[in-house]
């Protein structure tokens, strides 16, 4: 028979069925646009701010903080590009990591084309940066530090609360991607002193197509969507009511279980972790052992490839991904997983295994049976080791 | 509507089927010819075994042909079909076999993963020639 097991989570999730159940009034019956003066608007308003205080305060923020997008990249996008050019007559430096988003990573390359500097900083071998590095990196043109919180790829979390405090003393805004670790690992901005922070729906049991960015109130930026005037005048756009809906109630649930959720994820993958090193010769874990999400593994094989592995497992009906070249576009294996250090014939060998709400210890056990039998048939084919 | 057996980057299921269950793969123990292409910071490497025997008419034929490959579903995939479009062709048209022809036994590639086939027909020229090599190095002693 054939299985149908999900364990890339960290890719996007299902959407929560209390999720959607909240969401369903608002498609066809509660359809009004927030902009319109009539009974219709004022109700998709209101449920708006209802909304807005909710996403608020699983990260501890004022409900005037909170500016829904359409996407974390958006999201990431809105913080630099819009503190970029708020700030670009205080300076036109700004920092962040070699183990960033793509959205962050391309967006600083464009700002890099209208004349900003960016400073890409390195992290060691577990994806980890050196608060002391901001420290040092950080000068008086400095206008921006952006740095991933939980890595979307090896899962490893970064020092916030530290790299925040650092950048309040210097007075240096601070950005942080949460895509990741929003909702799953428990944030207050205050306390943490950031300035700005990406959050999305969808890697939440939400829906995809929004997400917001926090936006500290006293904050200078400047949109990058011109228009209506929607969300504080900084995301001009129709507001995305049912999205809205469904992303604050998938919040209310985290807010919840994140304790709960939290503790048994960190056992399910422990677990799996332990057993995949053990059961599998030459097999190796990416990013930190303990500074992690509670839902991500990400594992490295020697002397085989990791579209094969992924193909292998799909055909058994197990969904994972990698980081390894041939699966992406580009035939270029992930920058984070170089950026740790990996060399290339090592980042080709990766396997991200990322878990979720409905994962459950009987997936993790048929995974953990039939994986070291797929790197076993995979290195028989391999002609760099035999008999492992 | 097609039935998706894996979306693997757009494959097949001819290519899904040769990289699931790939024909003539391992080593061949004292081997007239060896060729070995690709570079595994590339995430491809593929090593082919050959050995030549002699027809009825007295011509070279690649009599076994095994093959190791590191590398993706494509890789694999493309090996495998090399190996059974090359084995019991005579040299002289094993040496014929391009990528095009693995493409076409496969039923096609995604876009992207054309190399693969240029490297398995270079692995077949390659051990083939190394055939060739070992030969008149003998024929010299």
């Amino acid at each position: 028979m054939s299985k149908n097991i999900y364990l890339d989570y960290a890719s996007t999730t299902p959407v929560d069925p209390r999720v959607v159940k909240a969401m369903l009034p608002f498609f066809s019956k509660k359809f009004g646009n927030t902009m319109s003066l009539h009974s219709f608007g004022q109700e998709a308003q209101q449920v708006l701010e209802e909304s807005r205080i909710v996403v608020a305060d699983l990260m501890k923020a004022e409900p005037n903080e909170i500016v829904f997008t359409g996407s974390a990249t958006e999201s990431n996008n809105l913080a630099l590009k819009g503190i970029a050019f708020a700030n670009k007559s205080k300076g036109k430096h700004i920092i962040i990591s070699s183990i960033e988003h793509d959205c962050i990573i391309e967006s600083s390359k464009w700002l890099e084309k209208q004349g900003f500097e960016i400073t890409k900083l390195p992290v060691d071998q577990y994806g980890l940066i050196n608060p002391e590095d901001i420290k040092k990196s950080i000068k008086k043109e400095t206008i921006l530090v952006s740095i991933i919180h939980g890595s979307n790829e090896i899962g490893t979390i970064q020092p916030i609360e530290q790299i925040g405090k650092i950048c309040r003393e210097k007075g240096v805004c601070f950005h942080t991607d949460a895509s990741q670790s929003f909702g799953k690992i428990p944030i207050d901005v205050k306390k943490m002193n950031i300035d700005l922070l990406s959050a999305s729906s969808h890697k939440m049991y939400g829906p995809k197509g929004i997400a917001c960015l926090f936006v500290k109130e006293g904050t200078k930026i400047e949109p990058i969507l011109h228009g209506g005037g929607q969300e504080l005048r900084l995301r001009s756009s129709t507001i995305n009511v049912s999205g809205i809906v469904g992303f604050a109630q998938a919040c209310r649930i985290c807010q919840k279980e994140i304790q709960k959720e939290g503790k048994k994820m960190i056992k399910l993958r422990d677990k799996l972790i332990s057993v995949v090193l053990k059961k599998i010769p030459n097999s190796y874990l990416n990013g930190h052992p303990k500074k992690r999400l509670p839902n991500n593994a990400n594992f490295r094989f020697d002397f085989i490839e990791g579209e094969s592995i992924v193909i292998q497992l799909d055909l058994l009906g197990i969904a994972v991904s990698t980081g390894s070249a041939c699966s992406s576009a580009k035939l270029e294996p992930s920058h984070v997983l170089l950026a740790t250090g990996l060399k290339h014939e090592q980042a080709h060998g990766s396997l991200r295994v990322s878990l979720g709400r409905w994962t459950t210890k009987k997936d993790i056990n048929y995974f953990l049976k039939v994986l070291p039998l797929i790197i076993k048939k995979l290195r028989k084919i391999s002609p760099f080791k035999k008999n492992d | 509507m097609t039935k998706i057996i894996s979306k693997a980057g757009s494959y097949n299921q001819k290519v899904v089927k040769c990289f699931k269950n790939p024909k003539n793969y391992g080593q061949i123990k004292n081997p007239d010819g060896v060729g070995e292409v690709g570079n595994p910071v590339c995430g491809d490497v593929m090593k082919l075994y050959i050995k030549v025997a002699k027809n009825k008419k007295g011509e070279e034929i690649v009599k076994d042909i095994k093959f190791e490959t590191f590398g993706c579903v494509a890789a694999i995939a493309t090996s495998s079909i090399l190996t059974q479009i090359a084995k019991g062709k005579t040299l002289k048209e094993a040496l014929k076999i391009d990528n095009k022809k693995i493409i076409k036994s496969l039923g096609g590639l995604p876009p992207i993963k054309v190399h693969c086939s240029v490297l398995a027909a270079n692995a077949l020229k390659k051990a083939i020639g190394d055939y060739y090599s070992r030969n008149d190095s003998k024929k010299n002693e």
